[in-house]
């Protein structure tokens, strides 16, 4: 009996055998492509959201949680957080980090402490992986010839310059003349790196008009103060220079309390802590005017606006104010990871950190001019604000141009020493 | 340095050792009868921290006066983790009671972090920003009444084991533990106790404790360690040493804050440690073995 099925017509069978085929080569041939345009990015997230770092890291991880959506809104790009508790341990940020990467983070983004940044930029390096800090200062993290690692925050170094130079700006606007401060820093990485900064730059700021007559470093975790305290209550100074974390800076202010010293201010000259929500609320009046020289936000930058909205609509019982630093710096580092994505078109890592590399945006939500990284992975530029606690706010006071409110110094408990 | 400066130190390391000592007194005595070193002693503590913070939270009750539930508390938990957990291992060798209590301790912290999470908790009491002058010397008021409440328990601690009826059987445990059963005594009953004694000790050394420090569910190591660099200071199983050794270490990592660097102090009580170890290693009040 002849054939009567025409070789080449379309049959049942044929049908299914394309598709088979379609199917086999959607498997093998999409890949490819799905390698050269994946459909997300997935960001690593390292924070200490546990141990005594613990409240800044959760604030730091407001601004991550945010991120997929606004800059989904603003880029189109998809975004997957992989979250990680660095537990405010080193050792633990770097296994972490080792184990996002072989979990399949693309980019690594945080931590929020100088220590942690460092054993994370080696991680990232030797396995060959983007790593964009959010907020760590010590200068030496991109100092070290990195390829893989970049840095959206001012080093200690430029947080001391302008730290000192607002503290000028304070005595003037506020026509006081302190002659002598008593110098307090936490002792890890962070803190020492600034006190590096300020030993290297008292000297050559003429201008400033105190000398620092007693320099005391303290453990970050400490759980008592009372004996730093009263050595810095004996040096009779004028005013207490603090780099501090949040914890202890609430362990501090009590004790200054307790031992009824009074000096004319606390000024830090560039450290967390004092501006944070958790120090407003334990401390209550106590946390007022205390003065944070600090990288800050700005309340008026059209992307604020927009990441406000975003962090109102997740935590409707916070107020960006508490957390806009730590918020916008994550959010920006996480920005940079998904323009850099959209150019490039591609999650290989070497292909992505040439992206970062080239990035310059200016559409951004803290103080200073656009994200460009030198040479060295570092954004230059970033600018800082004179923050004072002002009727349980953190306020900017200084440079007058961006102030809302006029700086108080001395504080008013002053006249009680 | 100015002399005021240095006695206000003084005064703020002798107030803060008196509550060490109390927290290692519960230590000392655990083993100085039952012979067994309570490995989970820090994070014992830490939980009486969380009862009293919880007390004050739901009922505003004052730290020193959540002392007595929570000492009562303890007592009972104390006696029943001896009677069943503790008992069976105490003829097993030493490094079976050790695991028994790190993973008991394990458990105490984890289980902290659980229910409270990581961060940093404290009572604001009315007080706890009072201080009061005696000419130039400064008195932390908070401070102050802890160390008198950790004198106080020691003082009525030492009145137990020495007029109570009781607390003659437990030290005849102590002293001889087959004479004591010859005699007929429950020598079971009494390392129970003895336990809950301890416990007993440490829950009020917590409700004091939390007046001068924020607790977080991973301080218990280190306070483990702390009492236990008092009780070897003090003299192992010493009760008098132990209060002894938590006041030399206070006013010694005081001193050590002052006169070296504030981030040297404990490296300094260790120090202290190593001394004694190599020039009195029975400790400073305790008995050549």
């Amino acid at each position: 009996m002849k054939d009567i099925v025409n070789p080449v017509s379309p049959t049942r069978r044929r049908l299914v055998q394309a598709g088979g085929a379609a199917a086999a080569l959607s498997t093998l041939g999409f890949p490819a492509i799905s390698r050269a345009q994946p459909a997300r990015l997935r960001v690593g997230v390292l924070l200490p959201r546990s141990g005594f770092q613990g409240f800044i890291g959760q604030s730091c991880q407001k601004g991550a949680d945010l991120a997929p959506e606004v800059i989904r809104e603003m880029l189109g790009v998809d975004i997957e957080l992989m979250n990680a508790d660095t537990e405010s341990n080193i050792d633990v940020a770097r296994t972490r980090a080792e184990r996002l990467i072989q979990e399949g983070a693309h980019v690594l983004v945080g931590p929020f402490d100088s220590g942690a940044a460092a054993a994370i930029a080696q991680v990232a390096e030797q396995r060959g992986v983007p790593f964009i800090i959010n907020i760590a200062a010590a200068p030496q993290i991109t100092e070290q010839g990195y390829k893989f690692v970049f840095r959206n925050f001012q080093t200690a170094p430029d947080i001391v310059r302008n730290g000192l130079a607002l503290i000028g700006e304070l005595f003037l606007a506020t026509n006081t003349v302190p002659r002598t401060a008593v110098f307090m820093h936490v002792n890890d990485t962070f803190g020492q790196a600034m006190a590096k900064g300020i030993g290297a730059f008292m000297p050559r700021l003429t201008q400033l008009p105190f000398k620092i007559v007693d320099t005391i470093s303290y453990d970050p975790a400490a759980k008592d103060l009372t004996v730093e305290v009263s050595k810095a209550k004996a040096s009779n100074a004028d005013f207490l220079l603090l780099v501090c974390r949040l914890q202890d800076s609430i362990i501090l202010r009590r004790e200054m309390v307790k031992q009824r010293w009074y000096p004319m201010g606390v000024v830090s000259p560039g450290s967390p802590g004092m501006y944070e929500e958790q120090f407003f609320k334990t401390l209550g009046k106590l946390s007022e005017y205390c003065i944070s020289n600090v990288p800050w936000y700005n309340p008026n930058a059209p992307l604020t606006k927009v990441v406000e909205r975003a962090f109102l609509k997740r935590n409707p019982q916070d107020r960006l104010v508490f957390h806009g630093l730590n918020v916008g710096f994550t959010f920006e580092a996480i920005l940079v990871a998904a323009d850099s994505f959209k150019r490039a078109k591609s999650v290989d890592p070497k292909v992505l950190t040439e992206a970062i590399r080239q990035t310059d945006i200016k559409d951004k939500m803290t103080l200073g001019g656009p994200i460009k990284f030198n040479d060295k992975g570092q954004v230059e530029g970033i600018g800082s604000a004179c923050v004072q606690n002002l009727n349980m706010l953190p306020t900017v006071v200084l440079p007058a141009a961006s102030a809302t409110a006029k700086p108080v110094f001395p504080m008013p408990d002053y006249k009680r020493a | 340095m100015a002399p005021e400066l240095v006695l206000n130190v003084v005064i703020a390391g002798l107030l803060t050792g008196l509550v060490y000592g109390l927290m290692a007194l519960g230590l000392s005595v655990i083993f100085g009868v039952v012979r067994v070193v309570n490995f989970a002693h820090g994070e014992m503590m830490t939980i009486a921290m969380y009862a009293a913070v919880v007390l004050f939270a739901a009922y505003r009750l004052d730290p020193l006066l959540a002392v007595l539930p929570v000492a009562v508390a303890f007592f009972v938990f104390g006696y029943a983790l001896q009677a069943t957990l503790i008992n069976p291992f105490i003829t097993r060798p030493e490094h079976s009671q050790f695991m028994l209590l790190v993973a008991v301790a394990l458990i105490m912290v984890n289980g902290l972090l659980m229910v409270f999470g990581p961060d940093a908790r404290n009572v604001q009491v009315d007080y706890q920003l009072e201080s009061f002058a005696l000419g130039p010397l400064l008195f932390d008021k908070a401070r102050v009444l802890a160390a008198a409440t950790a004198v106080a328990t020691s003082a009525a601690l030492f009145a137990f084991f020495r007029l109570t009826l009781l607390g003659k059987a437990i030290r005849a445990c102590a002293d001889n533990h087959l004479g004591a059963q010859v005699v007929g005594l429950n020598v079971k009953r009494l390392y129970a106790l003895t336990f809950g004694v301890g416990s007993a000790c440490v829950a009020v050394a917590g409700c004091l404790m939390i007046l001068l420090v924020d607790v977080t569910p991973v301080l218990g190591p280190a306070y483990t360690l702390l009492a236990f660099v008092i009780v070897i200071v003090g003299g192992l199983g010493s009760m008098p040493g132990a209060l002894l050794g938590g006041v030399l270490i206070g006013v010694s990592e005081a001193l050590a804050g002052l006169f070296i660097a504030p981030s040297a102090k404990s490296m300094f009580s260790f120090a202290l440690l190593i001394l004694v170890l190599l020039f009195r290693p029975q400790g400073l009040l305790g008995r050549r073995v």
